[in-house]
């Protein structure tokens, strides 16, 4: 297998806006890179994103829909190398 | 984040797919994962670890820090319809407790198969509660406050 080739950059959406819902939002509001109009709340659906990823030793863009259909639990925590 | 790789297949055997993020870049990602990760637990992280470069993602589930441009601890279980069931976010000081993300998820996969409650403590096994009309006014008949701590 060819070794894959990674460049030192790169592009990931982030955080990608669902569809607005009926439309009832003005288009402004939609934006993904606003993080003001979409937010995480228990009981709403999960703001999909698509990040940049080290998944089993190598690099790939892993979006959140990907694994749709199954449990996920998505843990933040503030940096590699830290104590907690 | 190794705590949770430590428990990673009971997480597995649940059906739980692991994700986790920081500002931190993948490359970053390979190196604490070969230089230290993998001496703390056998293998080494098992699942995807995401680079939130810039916090949108943080942002966009509130646990984006701008002032320290980190993530700091969030926690959060999206069922298989991608709703989020339940969130826990931390000041960074505090690490979390994975056997309470487990008793969670076993909680959450029983309402979504049973349609029954969990009351406060329930772990597998235990009552839960079946809500309905003749509930009202009756928890205190079929639930005692002792077993949320047994």
């Amino acid at each position: 297998m060819a070794k894959p080739k990674d460049g030192c950059v790169q592009a990931a959406a982030g955080p990608i806006a669902a569809a607005p819902a009926g439309g009832a939002k003005p288009a402004g509001e939609s934006k993904p890179a606003g993080g003001e109009t979409m937010t995480a709340q228990v009981g709403k659906p999960a703001p999909d994103f698509e990040a940049s990823a080290f998944v089993d030793g190598g690099f790939r863009n892993v979006k959140l829909s990907d694994y749709h259909g199954q449990w996920v639990v998505l843990c933040f925590y503030p940096g590699d190398f830290t104590f907690v | 984040m190794a705590a949770v790789a430590a428990k990673h297949d009971e997480l597995k055997s649940l059906g739980v797919q692991v994700l986790s993020a920081s500002t931190d870049s993948r490359f970053i990602h390979k190196m604490w994962q070969e230089q230290e990760l993998s001496k703390m637990v056998r293998g080494g992280v098992p699942f995807p670890m995401l680079s939130d470069a810039g916090g949108k993602i943080g942002a966009v589930y509130g646990v984006y820090d701008s002032a320290a441009g980190v993530d700091i601890r969030g926690r959060f279980i999206i069922d298989p319809d991608g709703v989020v069931r339940a969130m826990e976010v931390l000041t960074p000081e505090v690490g979390r407790n994975v056997s309470e993300l487990i008793r969670q998820v076993k909680a959450f996969q029983h309402v979504v198969a049973t349609g029954e409650v969990t009351p406060s403590g329930w772990q597998p096994g235990k009552p839960t509660l079946e809500p309905g009309p003749d509930l009202v006014g009756q928890v205190w008949a079929k639930w005692k406050t002792e077993m949320a701590f047994d």
